[in-house]
């Protein structure tokens, strides 16, 4: 797997969390910077899968027989951020703005499960 | 969104919640967070449980079939929420409170009788392993349940 890619990925998730609970606390919807901090987040995820797709097919497996959890996870993670995209559209409130941040928070952390799971994994879940 | 037109003055008194997009039910504010975290972990403890029933049930047995009870509870939630109403939010009460019990339980089982749980489960530890949202989440949703009943009278 590629580290380097897989830190850069829950860095800007946490970003973007952080960013996006700070709307939250101040009281204001997500606008349309979120929502382009999230296009980039997600074009990240994206690439990420590409190149965890490749990597598969190219016979490397992650350490431990983890292939099925490591591809579950792989396809989870681009789908965290247009779920509570979608959301945040019908909650346009605080509320929306904390949901994103929850769902950049969850990107983060399956980002580091991700890199467990691929180094043999503590165990599944 | 375009503010609506009609005033909530304007929806009979029980008529059916679907009706004005004023009307806060269960699912929406800080409904929409615990809906979306609710999903979160029903899709989490689901595909967990599905995996390690399908491939190694007897290495745990117990631990396994727990995360399916898991992720039962808290798809009944979810769908509660979502579908509002009085008799959803009993459903959801109950659900949170037994969600709540569990995670009280089966964390303290886990700390006082490791062996019992040769593998982790999503309350393991009073669910340290997420964050403690599984002892977060009930405790929040009851919180948010008890406080909808007087608003959506």
């Amino acid at each position: 797997m590629l580290t380097p890619l897989t830190v850069a990925v829950a860095v800007a998730a946490l970003l973007l969390a952080a960013w996006c609970a700070y709307a939250a606390l101040r009281g204001q919807p997500v606008k349309d910077w979120h929502y382009l901090g999230m296009a980039v987040v997600l074009l990240l995820t994206l690439v990420q899968l590409a190149i965890g797709v490749v990597q598969l097919s190219g016979g490397q497996r992650p350490s431990g027989d983890t292939t099925v959890v490591f591809a579950s996870y792989l396809v989870a993670v681009p789908l965290c951020l247009p779920v509570v995209a979608m959301v945040s559209l019908g909650e346009r409130s605080r509320w929306g703005s904390a949901t994103v941040a929850a769902g950049a928070l969850v990107l983060a952390v399956l980002q580091l499960r991700l890199d467990d799971v691929w180094a043999g994994g503590v165990s599944v879940g | 969104m375009a503010e609506p037109a009609t005033p909530d003055a304007a929806v009979p008194a029980g008529a059916p919640r679907t009706s004005g997009p004023r009307e806060r039910g269960l699912r929406d504010g800080p409904g929409r967070l615990l809906v979306t975290l609710y999903g979160v972990f029903t899709v989490g403890a689901a595909s967990r449980s599905l995996y390690q029933l399908s491939t190694r049930f007897e290495e745990a047995p117990l631990a396994y079939a727990l995360s399916a009870v898991a992720a039962l509870v808290y798809a009944f939630i979810t769908v509660a929420l979502v579908r509002g109403g009085e008799g959803a939010r009993r459903i959801a009460l109950g659900c949170c409170a037994a969600e709540l019990a569990g995670v009280l339980a089966v964390g303290t089982w886990t700390l006082v009788d490791p062996s019992a749980f040769p593998d982790a489960t999503v309350w393991s530890d009073y669910g340290r392993g997420y964050l403690f949202l599984p002892l977060v989440l009930p405790v929040t949703g009851l919180l948010w349940l008890r406080r909808s009943r007087r608003h959506e009278r």
